[in-house]
This record gives C-alpha cells, sequence and structure tokens, in this order.
C-alpha cells in the first residue's frame, strides 16, 4: 500500500496533553514537517514558551529548551549568537510573545536576529485558564473581562505582524489560519519559507497562526472555527505583512 | 609568566573572563560597571566573539541562558539594580541546571539608591538571587589581581557543578587601578557537556533544558539531587584568607572593599599592641564556616566590618554558633568606612581586655 501519511520524524511518539479541537497539534506537525522537508533537525534547537505549549520539548525530536514565560526571542538568541549555523525556533503564545514578553519580541526583530517566530494567536491565556490576552478581542468575554473587553479600560489588541512588519530586521511577516485544509497548507509554506529565509541569512522571520481554544472559548471545537472566522479574521486580516525577498525583487 | 600591567578593575574582569574562553557577552549599560561592557564591546568583535547590548537586564540574562544552553562559556555583567532584574533568569538557570558568570558590580541601594560603592547585595546574592530553593556560587575579590583569577575559577566551578556563578564587587574595586599580571593561558580544557542542546546532528536522542516537573516529586528529587552537589560544593570550595589571626583576640570579618579598610585597620590596632586579625571570606557561598567555627575557638570577640547596614554578619553568627560575641560595624548607602573608623571599634572591643 502507497503511505498517504507519515507522522513527521521531528516529532516525538508520545500523545500530546492538548484539548480536544486544540490547533496547537496542527500548527506542531507543521512545523515538524518542515524540519522534516528541510532536513535540519539534527541542527535545529526549538525554544518551547510558558503557555499551553510548554510541553512543546518533549514533542519535538530535535533539541529543546523550556525558557522563562516571555523570554523566548532572548533565549534564542543566545543559541543563535553562539551557534550560528544552527537553526532556531521559538513557539509562541500570545501572552508570552504579546504582553509579558513585548521587550523580546519586538527587538529581537529589531536586530534582526536569524530565528523563526512560530506565534499561536488564539485571543486567550489558555494554560491559566482563560483570562484576557493582548489580543482579545473588544467585547470578548474572558475570566479577567467578565463583561466583555473595554477597550476604554482595558485597551485595543494589538496586531502582532502589523506591528512588527515596520521593523528593519524582519524578513517575513505572515499571519495564517489553520481553519481549513487550504490554510493548513499555506501555513505550512508559511512556516517553510520562515525557515528558509533564517537558513539564507535573511533575518527575523515570524509566522503568525490564528488559533482556536475552544476549551476557554466556552464552544465546540466546530464552533470554536466558525468563532475564529467570524470574529478573529475580519479584525486579524491573513496575508503577507512583510517580505523580504518579495521587496528585493520589486525594488 | 605573563607581564605586570596597570588595569581597571571592571576592565581586568572582562580581560580575564576573555582568558577563560568566554566569548558570548550579553548586557545592559549601568554605572558602575560600564567599562567591563565597553571592553567586552571593543574586544569581542575581534576574536569572532558576541558583544550584544540587550534591551533590557531581564533580555541579557535569558540571552545567557541560550548561549549556556549551547554549551559556551557566557556572562552578563551589571549593577545592583539591573541585577534585580535578572533574578527570574537566575532561578531558571540554576532550575535548569546551566552553567555561566554573573557579575554585580555594586552601588548603593535599594531602589535607584545611588552609583557609589556598596556592599547591600550580599543577601541577594547568597540567599535569594530568585525565587526558589537553590545556590550559586558567590566569589568576593578584595584585589584587581584576585578579579583576574577568581574569574577563572569562577567559570570552572559553574561548569564543573553545572550552576551560576557570580563574581560579587562593588564600585570602589571595579573603579581602581592596580597592577596585574595576566596569566598566560596555552590551552584551555574546557568540560564536555554532552547535556547541551547544541543540535543532535541525528547521531543521539534529543536534549532537553528543562526547569518544569509536573510531579512534586520529581520536583523534589531534582532538587535533592542538586542539593547534594552543593554539599560536595561547600565540603570542597570554601575559601578565604587569614590575616594575622592565629593569635588574635579580636577578629575581624570583611570581605572585598570593607576588607582592603579592614586590614589597615588591623595593621594599625597591632602597632597598638591590641591582637587583632583579619578573616576574609573570598568564597561568600560556599561561605567559610568552619574555619570561623575553629577561630571561635581561639579568638575572643569578632567584629563584622560591611559596607551596608549587616547582611554578612548575619553568616559570621551562624558560624560562630553563640560561641563568641559577634559584633558589627558599617557605613551604608555608597558611604566608604575609614580605616580610623575600624580601628576606633576594634579599640573598643579590646578594652575590656587592656
Ligand atoms: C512570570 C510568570 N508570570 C505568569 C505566569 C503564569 N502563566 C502561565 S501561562 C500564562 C499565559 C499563557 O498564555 P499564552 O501565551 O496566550 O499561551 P496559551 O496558553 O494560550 O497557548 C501565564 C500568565 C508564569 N508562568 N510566569
Ligand atoms: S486550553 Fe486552549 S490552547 Fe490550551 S490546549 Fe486547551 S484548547 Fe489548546
Amino acid at each position: 500500500m502507497a503511505v498517504v501519511f507519515e507522522k513527521p520524524h521531528a516529532l516525538t511518539n508520545v500523545p500530546t496533553h492538548y484539548c480536544p479541537g486544540c490547533t496547537h497539534g496542527i500548527v506542531h506537525r507543521l512545523v515538524a514537517q518542515v524540519l522534516d522537508e528541510l532536513g535540519v533537525e539534527g541542527r535545529t534547537v526549538g525554544v518551547a514558551p510558558v503557555g499551553c505549549a510548554v510541553f512543546a520539548y518533549n514533542y519535538f525530536n530535535c533539541d529543546m529548551i523550556q525558557s522563562p514565560h516571555g523570554r523566548a526571542p532572548a533565549v534564542a538568541t543566545g543559541v543563535k549568537r553562539a551557534l550560528p549555523e544552527s537553526v532556531v525556533f521559538t513557539y509562541q503564545g500570545d501572552g508570552d510573545l504579546a504582553a509579558i514578553g513585548t521587550a523580546e519580541t519586538v527587538h529581537a526583530a529589531a536586530r534582526g536576529e536569524n530565528i523563526t517566530i512560530i506565534f499561536i494567536n488564539n485571543a486567550i491565556y489558555g494554560m491559566t485558564g482563560g483570562q484576557m490576552a493582548p489580543t482579545s478581542l473588544p467585547g470578548q468575554v474572558t475570566q479577567t473581562s467578565p463583561y466583555g473587553r473595554d477597550v476604554k479600560t482595558q485597551g485595543h489588541p494589538i496586531r502582532v505582524c502589523e506591528m512588527l512588519s515596520s521593523l528593519d530586521g524582519v524578513a517575513l511577516a505572515q499571519r495564517c489560519s489553520v481553519d481549513t485544509v487550504k490554510n493548513v497548507n499555506a501555513t505550512k509554506q508559511a512556516i517553510k519559507k520562515a525557515f528558509q529565509y533564517q537558513i539564507e541569512g535573511k533575518g527575523c522571520t515570524i509566522v503568525e497562526v490564528l488559533s482556536t481554544c475552544p476549551t476557554n472559548w466556552g464552544l465546540e471545537p466546530n464552533e470554536a472555527l466558525d468563532w475564529l472566522r467570524e470574529n478573529m479574521m475580519p479584525y486579524y486580516p491573513l496575508g503577507v505583512y512583510k517580505d523580504a525577498a518579495e521587496e528585493e525583487n520589486n525594488g | 609568566m605573563g607581564e605586570k600591567i596597570l588595569m581597571k578593575g571592571n576592565e581586568a574582569l572582562a580581560e580575564a573572563a576573555i582568558l577563560a574562553g568566554c566569548r558570548h557577552f550579553f548586557g545592559y549599560p549601568i554605572t558602575p560597571q560600564t567599562e567591563l561592557a565597553a571592553y567586552m564591546a571593543k574586544r569581542m568583535p575581534k576574536l569572532g566573539g558576541t558583544f550584544l547590548q540587550a534591551e533590557s537586564e531581564v533580555a541579557a540574562i535569558n540571552m545567557v541562558l541560550g548561549a549556556a544552553s549551547a554549551g559556551v562559556r557566557t556572562m552578563t555583567s551589571s549593577s545592583s539594580p539591573g541585577v534585580s532584574l535578572k533574578s527570574e533568569g537566575v532561578s531558571y538557570l540554576a532550575g535548569s541546571d546551566l552553567p555561566c558568570l554573573i557579575i554585580n558590580v555594586q552601588r548603593g541601594g535599594p531602589g535607584l539608591g545611588g552609583i557609589q560603592p556598596s556592599q547591600a547585595d550580599y543577601w541577594q546574592a547568597t540567599k535569594a538571587l530568585g525565587h526558589g530553593d537553590f545556590q550559586i556560587f558567590v566569589f568576593a575579590p578584595s584585589t584587581v589581581q584576585e578579579m583576574v583569577d577568581l574569574v577563572n575559577q569562577a567559570f570552572d566551578l559553574a561548569d564543573e557543578y553545572r550552576m551560576p556563578a557570580m563574581i560579587l564587587a562593588d564600585g570602589m574595586l571595579g573603579q581602581m587601578m592596580e597592577p596585574v599580571e595576566i596569566p598566560e593561558v596555552s590551552e584551555l580544557k574546557l568540560k564536555d557537556k554532552p547535556w547541551a542542546t547544541n543540535g543532535h546532528k541525528n547521531s543521539r536522542e534529543h536534549n532537553i533544558i528543562n526547569s518544569l516537573y509536573m510531579q512534586p516529586e520529581d520536583l523534589e528529587q531534582t532538587i535533592r539531587d542538586r542539593f547534594a552537589r552543593y554539599d560536595d560544593a561547600k565540603a570542597k570550595h570554601q575559601v578565604f584568607e587569614s590575616y594575622l589571626t592565629e593569635d588574635a583576640d579580636i577578629v575581624v570579618v570583611a570581605y572585598g572593599a570593607s576588607s582592603r579598610i579592614s586590614r589597615s585597620a588591623v595593621e594599625q590596632a597591632r602597632e597598638l599592641g591590641i591582637k587583632a586579625g583579619l578573616f576574609r571570606p573570598i568564597t561568600l557561598w560556599p561561605f567559610p564556616n568552619d574555619e570561623l567555627y575553629k577561630l571561635a575557638g581561639s579568638a575572643k570577640k569578632f567584629l563584622a566590618v560591611e559596607m551596608s547596614m549587616g547582611q554578612m554578619v548575619d553568616d559570621v553568627r551562624l558560624a560562630v554558633n553563640g560561641r563568641k560575641p559577634v559584633e558589627f560595624f558599617g557605613r551604608t548607602g555608597g558611604v566608604i568606612p575609614t580605616p580610623a573608623e575600624v580601628l576606633e571599634q576594634i579599640k573598643k572591643l579590646a578594652g575590656g581586655d587592656r
């Protein structure tokens, strides 16, 4: 029989702890497939966040470091500077990347650190039980915005790709989604491009993936995908916000 | 033998780290350690190393965490307020069993405090440089030459025990110029780091650097194993200097800059016929308990002298364990005690016996 699908080598053979319908698992698979296809697992170092993806260090087969909350881009910087030939990625949630780790994210991007940032935007703090995130939508009900996020007192959501795209150090800033097969494939292409740019030394690459958290959104997995399409996509349009190679070609 | 050259303490620390094989420095500007970073900024690019001015001390220590995970000798330097910011990272480094060097050129605190020399971060360095049950090596040089020598030892012990190490200096030592002999290093013998996350090259299982344990029993066991290593370090690496303590009635205990001042005071006391001596801890962790306990048999009184309101004195009292009185004298906030002030204290203590 022809093999149509295999678990990527870059994923370990252990069950994950993710909730049913959570899209973290899909993104793990895509990153692992890209590591396989580029043949770089043996020289890759991944940095796991504090957040639901903290156990990513058990799931990826490459060497892994578990970082303090939000500091993954700084940790990745240290690895990359020590081992310039290595391939280094961080895998971070929105609280990790856009709240506690904002400075580390912005400055790694500004320095053009040759790392790849995989950014899971699920508009909520998953691991700690559903608090408001910097990316929670206006009006979104969470444990710490029980009356809906009031932008007058709780501020506006951060659009990370748009913000980072203004920085010269960024080689790729692209927002994707894994809500449909088509979008899953596009996300994989974006992740692959990000790693390729890193290997070519083009600068900092970030792929933002709109994700679901059915558990803390209080929705069934299918409803969660609908919620993502209806609410997140209009606020966080998919697309390429910065692509150094295209700019080179156009310029 | 290397030649003697005149060097500033901060620059000597930097050069010593380079000699010890450190090629990855991450820092954030702060007085009075500025010359150290400036020296690194000049030298590292020429050596093919990294000098990176981070966006904060928080970022700098986490870059150190990354580089240490990758298996290289790496360091950061700062002064008191900046070291507070590093504490999260130090806790993670300790919890992940990662070696590195942290330099604190202390200034007055709390808060923004001042920029003059101080020793008010003793508690922070030896008791609570971050959350959780852990220790780091802490070395307290008192001359520029000793700064050079201790940097190398600190890196070696950090690697051997897989622990962060700190040089606890102060603004006076950092800024002072003294002749130093830079040792010639022909070949560095660095410890293998098979645990490093430097890419498995498809030839081993993946390595994981981690401080998280979901099962309390696992976490407890890890901490107990780590503390067994601490016990080994305590047994083997208590370093100190004794000066005129053998027949001393009054033993002054001081480290770093205040030990230099105390030494003068002890010499002046001897001229007055007072049997005074100086006990100088060189490792603040592990604290040289054993020798101090022994001294408590022969000495009559102890006097701890610090540039703080009295922090190390706690450890002196623990070591002496009630056998003899332990008094304290200190100036704080960046005020440096004078030998005359310390002599006054020695005379006061000697008073009853004369
Ligand atoms: C310094 C620190 N502050 C707070 C926490 C608690 N904490 C753990 S995960 C988390 C938020 C994670 O949310 P996010 O980054 O959005 O990731 P997700 O869990 O949604 O994937 C917080 C606040 C912590 N571990 N460390
Ligand atoms: S809490 Fe949310 S983000 Fe975390 S695993 Fe469950 S569904 Fe996924």
